[in-house]
């Protein structure tokens, strides 16, 4: 049976996460995640669990390292100065290969920046982040509903990789109040696969040892092939992407989350205009949709990227396309978002630049 | 023939990377006898530092987590509240515990946390190569003061014990040290009574230890000892600073 909830975004990530399995969460306040550590408070210990407020970020995070390295789904959440802050802890977790869920939402930077909505946290979540050779499997949702889901998903993906997972969203989905359906039972945390790996006693085995330091080159270089193999298990089983109307496209929008909204609006409009106008939505940002976008490319469609950033993953859409055919980017910071007229009128531009350029040499911004 | 003295069980039976001297052997082997006597080597798990006994997860011989520099005692909180069953403890250095970990244990303490914390106080970063500490002692040479610990310019050393008993939360925080076996006898019953207070649920244990460093102190070992003894004692007072009605 399932149920239909009014929740604000950041609370349908705490629903799901306890839905999930998740019985221990270690946060510190930030905004604007805070209805996450106050929903948890609120909800854990009436499901047996344990909220804990952490003397800060960084020991937050490594609560997680030792409740995830005894085997429990855990949780953190914070917002990007935060999230900066758990940095080491998530190489180490990343190294030790441990399971576990972070949240970002993300705020405007650098510094202490401002606390509305941004996206320029993508490089920090796709790329590593912290030290090392490492990635996070990240999801981006673009509502209520998907924040709730991508959280439920992201428990699971993090013990199918034994690796960290990053829901990234923003202030704007955090806030915003949409109905969110629950149509899966809750996780039976009892019922969950056992964790052989865990430091839960060694009782009747060997000694488990939760660990990132390798002082052996060999020991090392061991890691970092196991851990690569698994990002490319991560890109060949585990992409997810939204692709709207690209079939007979003039232009291709490409937008992940609050911004993809807005792309969504813009594209009708452009539609009412006799545009037409495609829309490719990642869902996952590592893994990226690379494939689906290099396929497109082939056709020569011109790409339009939008990011509440001054151009992150723009990267990746160049990478994906490989000069295939033209990308341009818009992106706003500060706070603001882009309005779907301000969109509209850049995919205007960019067809009017394919009219007159050839393939690949249109200007970038 | 009864055999009189062994191998503690919770000791791995692997050589260990420690220099001459050195007295983590020591405090390792009263760790792994007070896991034994307490019976608990099957839920026990350690969280080992970064600094000298970064490796401890080789030597104990129990389930282990090797934690950041400085967040043990966070680690070591998120077993604890993961997995209440299980006897939790950290052993720790003195640039990890009373430097870049001061958040982490003044807070794991203040919540009381019920986890047993192993502080070993050598007043140097020994594997870094000997380094200015945090406990450092005024007027000690170290790699990186040349000249001795100038108190104007680093302050005066950190008394952590002293520092975790001012807190209303913690069960248990004492001072021992282990330059001869009277006070090694008297290091194993506080290490005893720190897990003892986890065990039966009375709240966070805190032992820190005064240990030697030949090698980075530029002391041949019986020296070592003595300078715990002449110079780190007058400084670092042993004895138990907070206790609770039932402890040990």
């Amino acid at each position: 049976m399932s149920e239909r909830l009014l929740m604000k975004g950041n609370e349908a990530v705490g629903e799901a996460a306890i839905r999930a399995g998740c019985r221990l969460f270690f946060g510190y306040p930030i905004t604007p995640q805070n209805e996450i550590p106050e929903y948890m408070s609120r909800r854990l210990p009436e499901v047996g669990g344990v909220f804990l407020q952490a003397e800060s970020e960084i020991a937050a995070i490594n609560m997680v390292y030792g409740a995830a390295g005894a085997g429990a789904r855990v949780m953190t959440s914070s917002s990007s100065p935060g999230i900066s802050l758990k940095m080491e802890g998530i190489s180490y977790i990343a190294g030790a290969e441990l399971p576990c869920v972070i949240v970002n939402m993300v705020r405007g930077g650098p510094g202490l920046g401002g606390i509305q909505p941004a996206q320029s946290d993508y490089f920090q979540a796709t790329k590593g982040g912290g030290h090392g050779d490492y990635r996070m499997l990240v999801l981006a949702p673009a509502s209520v509903q998907e924040m709730a889901d991508c959280t439920a998903d992201a428990f699971e993906l993090a013990d199918k990789y034994r690796n960290p997972v990053m829901v990234l969203g923003d202030g704007a989905l955090g806030q915003m109040m949409e109905p969110v359906t629950f149509s899966k039972p809750p996780v039976s945390v009892s019922e969950l696969p056992p964790k052989p790996w865990a430091t839960t006693g060694a009782r009747g085995r060997a000694p488990n040892i939760v660990n990132s330091l390798h002082l052996e080159n060999e020991e090392l270089e061991k890691l970092n092939l196991r851990l690569e193999a698994k990002y490319r298990r991560m890109k060949s089983e585990d992409v997810r992407a939204e692709v709207i109307d690209c079939d007979d496209a003039d232009v291709i929008l490409v937008a992940y989350g609050t911004m993809s909204r807005v792309c969504r609006s813009a594209a009708n409009m452009a539609r009412s205009a006799g545009l037409r106008v495609g829309i490719v939505r990642p869902i996952t940002l590592f893994p990226f949709p690379s494939e689906i976008l290099s396929e497109l490319a082939k056709k020569g469609v011109p790409f339009l990227v939008v990011e509440l950033s001054l151009g992150q993953m723009v990267e990746d859409v160049k990478l994906a396309v490989n000069g295939a055919s033209p990308v341009q980017f818009y992106g706003r910071t500060g706070g603001f978002l882009p309005t779907p007229k301000e969109i509209l009128a850049r995919m205007e531009s960019v067809l009017k630049d394919r009219s007159q350029a050839p393939c690949g040499a249109v200007p970038e911004r | 023939m009864t055999r009189v003295f062994g191998r503690p069980a919770a000791l791995a039976d692997v050589p260990t990377h420690y220099c001459p001297g050195c007295t983590h052997g020591i405090i390792h082997r009263l760790v792994a006898e007070a896991i034994d006597e307490a019976g608990v080597l099957d839920r026990a798990v350690g969280v080992a530092p970064v600094g000298c006994s970064v490796l401890a997860y080789n030597y104990f011989n129990c389930d282990m987590q090797q934690a950041a520099h400085g967040r043990a005692p966070a680690v070591a909180t998120g077993i604890k509240r993961a997995r209440p069953e299980c006897v939790v403890f950290s052993y720790q250095g003195d640039g990890d515990l009373a430097s870049i970990g001061t958040a982490e244990i003044i807070h794991a303490a203040a919540r009381g946390e019920r986890i047993t914390v192993i502080f070993v106080n050598n007043a140097i970063y020994g594997m870094t190569g000997g380094q200015m500490a945090p406990t450092t002692l005024v007027g000690q040479k170290t790699t990186t003061s040349p000249r001795g610990r100038d108190a104007a310019l680093a302050g005066y050393p950190v008394r952590m014990a002293e520092l975790l008993a001012a807190l209303e939360s913690p069960a248990y925080i004492a001072r021992v040290s282990v330059h001869n076996p009277a006070n090694i006898n008297r290091a194993k019953r506080a290490i005893q009574k720190a897990f003892e207070v986890q065990i039966k649920d009375q709240g966070f244990g805190f032992v820190e230890v005064l240990s030697s460093c030949p090698t980075n102190w530029g002391l041949a070992p019986i020296e070592a000892l003595k300078w715990v003894e002449e110079h780190m004692i007058p400084y670092y007072p042993l004895g138990e600073f907070k206790t609770v009605e039932g402890a040990g």
